[in-house]
């Protein structure tokens, strides 16, 4: 496999300026005549779709929402980041760079890193031109807030809809060229196989979920901005449609997966109520800035939260990490909770929580301004679960709500299989083996409105490309092959449920490659998760038709690739033997619990190559190296 | 809680319709579409086709979830999309009415799910700022005032359900169309497009098959994210001052060409 | 001219003709309320009202015909909309709570038909008078108090009135919006002075057949 990131060389800063001069360029009339598929209407795939036709290419966007402005990208809450360095306090492209380097516990490029540094300012610029209402201070100029992870106040919002705001302007830019012509939508359309002729990715096949539809799309090249997996647990802050399928599909067709054992545990989102939970609502790190996490001391006590007194509670991220308290990084908070909670101190329904609690803020500085920072938030809280948090502590608990790793590609956003880009969440380029809270956004719109449409002239410009259209036979086989799995699925008429095997899956995910990992679980999970895939392939119950809208259906074939990927989750979780980031190996710990990395054996991106059916996948390596800073470990306390 | 639910079936779109009568049990802490995913999983047991219905982010915020609850877009709690209302809401022995949106804009695909791409199409005709990547200048360069951008961010926070559709006795989209007139017709950004971006998506909406306004009001009561009618009052404004202004000519030739 | 067409091309310029036009109609209504009321005052007032309305001669025919155009152009824009309104949802729901629109903005249409009703028979009753029972030239006061003491037709009258109130109660607040004229500072007071307006107009007028029907007038 080839694993060439094609970093160029010279001084940091100067790598992408550098690489732009020596990229070449398609002509404006040429342009026209080169087809782009796009799966996703994402903040990546919707930034680089409006992008791309803006240039003149013909693309084609796909998205298995109604309209293209569901993507999943439209829930995030809090901000963007960026280095502008408007509030003067010692910002630089170099400083996000270095945060974003360090909070992802060194497990990604430096060069890939810095021009994500480098491109932020222009997305701010980008989206207010746009008309984002980001968030305004009385004299007009934009605001920032902070995050976590940052010594600096860099993060651009607006209202905890940041997210929404972003990604409403990227849809506006694509449904502007919609309505020029220059882009073809496939709404409701969902992609469930690539095609590769002659070793270069040149189309799609996808359903159209109304009419049940196998539709194959040509092009001269596809993108994949198909988000995260982060569903593969059953229960996450997902949307429920996020999936692996796209990406898994490509992974089935040669292109390499790096790093799926590196996904993220938010430590602040709303317990589970009952066996019907569908999936978890975040709230946002925020919160934590005036809020207070905390157990009772003794397991199993019902008391109500108001009459524990002082001196039984325990205020556990303030004694462990007096420094930081109850603003700790988000991997470690969620491990505390989860930690109290095995202890048997859990609270609320299930004993799956902790206390998250304002009542020394409320009397430090009154009711009114803590409505005023966290009103919206405190009202979703009390309509999901019917509780005053201004009267009584919130329940909180950690969920799964990113996912760092992804489909490999290099400084292009080109993965291994030529002719395959790879954008946004769904590829693995910035994040290591952890995210910085608002840099998700900041990385999908960089790659789409500021990299990849240089990067894809110089592979067009490059490519010699023969005109392939979709009377090929490869095309003719992916629909085969795909209506063949939908046929099976519809077929098999067993017992059980989609979502009972998805829930299971879940569950042993969450258990054992969740927030704790170690060798016994995983292996573990690895003799369980095929045994549940057999049975899924015996027992499933999918009614209905192909030839109809079949919600059924489309779950159905989600869950399949989830349960071959969550077995190489488990494989790339249990090879990595240390703990970093997201990945916390209970065997790699120091005495007091925190993390413990590798660096001689596992500086690198780990990026797996499928080998047929049946067969184990092969476990390629990306070296990581770090020239410009000095790895380091992290520290909270 | 034991439930009745009357739920609209519709196998396809061109298919007709029926209400059919189903019983459950439900969970107070239960969102609404988990006691569906509940009837589901029950339904698929009997051998039944499970009801379909459009959600995604079950928080509230992708606009996916479209359900006429009791004669209510989203059901009877103010302020929340169905997929945030909780079975609290309700109690032992109701009748529940679950209906699609209804619009002949929105043909209904099946059951409770109906295509609402028409709504895209009125954005695409002018509900943006064209701003082509790489041409903007620093993002502090023009200073809005506060205000304009808070009132520009309540029109911006729509999330394009269609609840104002389905809830407004003439179908019209008035609510959801002068939302995005209003987020960027407040911005400086706005206004080179501000004439043009009104009389093409007015007009959008009419070839789209929506109804007019009769200020009914019901849209805003149905409305989630709480989109005031004072959003409408403003883009007929506009709408009159670019038609009747300078360079309304070419603009409404441009709108209706 | 481009720019007169479109203003009737979509929904939102025909709501723009009908409020204009609306407008147009309350204008003369207040005139016309006014002018009647006086017949409380002195009948011989009215008389001469009318007289000096005569005097203008062709000057009073070109206000006639703007004001049929004007009831036209909104009848013409009411039924147009409703067509569109009914054509929007072909299927209805099984269930459907209003929640807010009140009584008055539900009943504009048949309210308006109500209305039109009332216009042309009224018409016929006291300017042509094909359809009053004594109907004498010029006599305007005499004309309405004989008019009027046929009770049907005095009922006919209180009723129209009634809805003219309904009408205009939501029909002026409804101005204000479909012309845009909304504003934070007196956005509340809209509504205040709809009904203010809408009560002072048809209870102006209603107060005349209510005399006739007491037996006062
Ligand atoms: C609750 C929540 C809050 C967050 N808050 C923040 C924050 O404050 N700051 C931050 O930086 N990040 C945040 N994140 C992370 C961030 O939102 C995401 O990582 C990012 O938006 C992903 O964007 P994307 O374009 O890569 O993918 P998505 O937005 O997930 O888009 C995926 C697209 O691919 C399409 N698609 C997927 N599969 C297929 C298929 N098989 N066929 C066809 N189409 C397909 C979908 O229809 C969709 O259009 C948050 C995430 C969550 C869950
Ligand atoms: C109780 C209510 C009303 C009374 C008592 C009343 C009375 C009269 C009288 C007495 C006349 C004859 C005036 C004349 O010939 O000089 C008249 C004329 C007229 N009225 Fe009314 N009216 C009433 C309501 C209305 C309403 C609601 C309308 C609707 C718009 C209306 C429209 C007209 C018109 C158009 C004329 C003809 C004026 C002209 O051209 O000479 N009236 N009315
Ligand atoms: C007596 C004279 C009348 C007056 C003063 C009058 C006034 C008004 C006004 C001010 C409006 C509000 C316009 C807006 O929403 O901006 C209105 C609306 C309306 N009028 Fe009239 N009107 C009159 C007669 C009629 C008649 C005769 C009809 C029907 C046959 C009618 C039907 C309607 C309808 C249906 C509306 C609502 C239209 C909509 O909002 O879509 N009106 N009227
Ligand atoms: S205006 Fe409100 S009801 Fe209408 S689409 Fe937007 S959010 Fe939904
Ligand atoms: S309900 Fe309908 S009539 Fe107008 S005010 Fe709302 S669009
Ligand atoms: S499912 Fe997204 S708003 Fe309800």
């Amino acid at each position: 496999m080839n694993l060439d990131a094609k970093i160029p060389g010279g001084p940091l800063e100067e790598k992408w300026d550098r690489h732009k001069k020596d990229l070449r360029l398609v002509s404006p009339a040429n342009k026209r005549k080169f087809d782009v598929i796009i799966v996703g209407s994402g903040l990546a795939g919707a930034s680089a779709a409006a992008s791309l036709a803006e240039l003149g290419y013909n693309v084609s966007c796909f998205c298995f929402q109604d309209s293209p402005r569901r993507a999943h990208s439209i829930a995030a809450q809090g901000g963007i980041n960026a280095a502008k360095n408007y509030q003067n306090d010692g910002d630089s492209s170099w400083r996000l760079f270095h945060d974003t380097i360090k909070g992802g516990d060194f497990r990604a490029r430096e060069g890939n890193v810095y021009r994500l540094a480098q491109v932020s300012a222009n997305i701010i610029d980008q989206c207010v031109a746009q008309g984002v209402p980001f968030a305004r201070e009385y004299g007009g100029l934009l605001a920032n807030r902070s995050f976590g992870g940052a010594q600096v106040s860099r993060t651009f919002y607006a209202r905890g809809q940041t997210g929404q705001q972003l990604l409403i302007g990227a849809y506006q830019a694509l449904e502007r060229q919609i309505g020029k012509g220059t882009v073809t939508m496939y709404s409701r359309h969902e992609m469930l196989e690539l095609v590769v002729v002659n070793g270069r990715a040149r189309g799609i096949v996808a359903r159209d979920l109304v009419t049940g539809e196998m539709q194959s799309f040509a092009a001269h090249t596809v993108v994949l901005g198909t988000g995260g997996y982060g569903n593969a647990f059953y229960l996450s802050t997902n949307a429920k449609g996020c999936n692996v399928t796209a990406a898994y599909r490509a992974y089935k067709k040669g292109a390499g997966f790096a790093n799926p054992c590196f996904t993220q545990i938010h430590p602040t989102c709303i317990p589970v109520a009952g066996d019907f939970q569908s999936k978890l609502t975040l709230m946002s790190e925020s919160l934590r800035n005036d809020g207070r996490v905390w157990v009772p001391k003794e397991p199993g006590d019902t008391r109500k939260p108001a009459d524990i007194p002082e001196a039984e509670r325990d205020y556990y991220l303030e004694r462990k990490y007096p420094s930081y308290g109850n603003l700790a990084p988000r991997d470690i908070a969620s491990r505390a909770a989860k930690e109290a909670c095995d202890a048997g101190l859990g609270v609320g329904p299930g004993g799956r929580g902790v206390f998250l609690d304002f009542s020394t803020a409320i009397k430090r500085l009154g009711e009114d301004t803590i409505r005023e920072r966290y009103g919206n938030l405190f009202e979703m809280y009390e309509r999901i679960t019917d509780e005053n948090p201004y009267q009584t502590p919130m329940r909180i608990y950690p969920a799964v709500h990113y996912t760092m790793g992804g489909l490999w590609v290099d400084y292009n956003l080109m993965s291994n299989l030529p002719g395959l880009h790879v954008i946004g969440e769904a590829n693995f380029s910035d994040h290591g083996a952890n995210r910085l809270g608002a840099s998700a956004l900041m990385q999908g719109l960089a790659d789409g409105y500021f990299i990849l449409p240089y990067t894809i002239g110089d592979y067009l410009a490059g490519a010699k490309l023969e005109p392939v259209d979709t009377t090929h036979q490869a095309f003719r086989d992916a629909e085969a092959e795909a209506n063949a799995r939908l046929g099976k699925l519809l077929s098999i008429d067993g017992t059980r449920s989609v979502d009972s095997f998805h829930k299971e899956l879940g569950h042993i995910l969450w258990e054992k490659c969740g927030m704790a990992r170690d060798r016994a679980g995983l292996q573990d999970a690895l003799a369980r998760i095929p045994a549940l895939r057999a049975e899924f392939w015996e027992n499933v119950k999918v009614p209905g038709s192909a030839e109809t809208l079949n919600q059924s259906l489309e779950k159905a074939g989600r869950v399949a690739d989830f349960l071959e990927f969550g077995e190489l989750m488990c494989s790339d979780a249990l090879i990595r033997e240390e703990s970093c980031g997201g990945h916390f190996r209970t065997e790699y710990q120091t005495e007091d619990g925190e993390a413990m990395r590798d660096d001689e054996r596992f500086t690198h991106a780990a990026v797996w190559e499928y080998q047929g059916e049946g067969k184990a996948p092969v476990r390629h390596i990306e070296p990581l190296t770090f020239e410009f800073v000095k790895l380091a470990t992290r520290s909270y306390k | 809680m034991n439930l009745t639910l009357k739920v609209w079936r519709q196998p396809g779109p061109k298919a007709a319709g029926k209400f059919v009568q189903y019983t459950t049990t439900a969970d107070e802490h239960m969102s609404f579409l988990e006691m569906l995913d509940v009837v589901n999983e029950e339904l698929l047991t009997k051998g039944d086709e499970p009801i379909a219905f459009d959600h995604d982010c079950r928080e509230g915020i992708c606009g996916s979830c479209a359900l006429m609850i009791n004669g209510a877009p989203h059901g009877p709690r103010k302020a929340t999309t169905t997929c945030q209302l909780h079975m609290r809401t309700f109690k032992d022995g109701d009748t529940i009415v679950i209906e699609p949106w209804r619009a002949s804009a929105f043909p209904v695909l099946r059951d409770l799910v109906v295509d609402r791409s028409a709504l895209d199409r009125i954005i695409a005709v002018g509900g943006f700022i064209a701003a082509p990547t790489g041409s903007a200048q620093d993002g502090n360069a023009i200073p809005i005032p506060k205000e304009d951008s808070d009132l520009a961010m309540d029109a911006a926070s729509c999330i394009g359900c269609g609840a104002c559709v389905a809830a407004c006795p003439n179908a019209s989209a008035m609510l959801f169309t002068a939302a995005k007139v209003s987020h960027l017709g407040r911005l400086p950004q706005g206004q080179p497009e501000r004439d043009r971006r009104v009389l093409a998506m007015v007009q959008q909406m009419d070839d789209e098959g929506f109804g007019g306004c009769t200020n009914y009001g019901e849209c805003q009561e149905a409305c989630p994210k709480g989109i005031s009618v004072e959003n409408i009052a403003r883009m007929n404004r506009d709408w009159v001052r670019a038609t009747l202004s300078d360079r309304g000519e070419s603009a409404v030739a441009a709108g209706t060409g | 001219m481009n720019r007169i067409i479109a203003l009737w091309q979509t929904a939102v310029g025909k709501k723009v003709a009908m409020a204009v036009t609306g407008l147009a109609l309350v204008l003369f209504l207040i005139s016309h309320m006014i002018s009647n009321v006086l017949v409380f005052e002195n009948p011989q007032h009215l008389d001469d009202y009318g007289a000096w309305l005569r005097s203008f001669g062709p000057l009073l025919w070109v206000a006639r015909l703007g004001l049929l155009a004007a009831v036209s152009i909104h009848i013409a824009a009411a039924w147009q909309l409703t067509r569109m309104a009914r054509a929007a949802r072909p299927a209805d729901y099984n269930r459907h709570e209003l929640r807010v629109s009140s009584y008055a903005a539900r009943t504009m249409r048949w309210g308006g038909v109500l209305l039109l009703a009332f216009i042309v028979f009224h018409i016929f009753h006291l300017t042509l008078g094909t359809l009053h029972p004594d109907f004498v030239e010029g006599a305007v006061s005499r004309n309405l108090k004989s008019g009027l003491a046929v009770k049907p037709v005095a009922a006919f009258y209180a009723l129209a009135m009634i809805f003219l109130g309904l009408h205009l109660g939501h029909g002026i607040w409804s101005v204000f919006q479909t012309l845009g004229l909304n504003h934070p500072a007196w956005n509340a007071s809209r509504k205040v002075i709809a009904v203010t307006l809408a009560v002072l107009v048809a209870g102006g007028l209603l107060s005349i057949p209510v005399a006739a029907l007491l037996g006062l007038l």
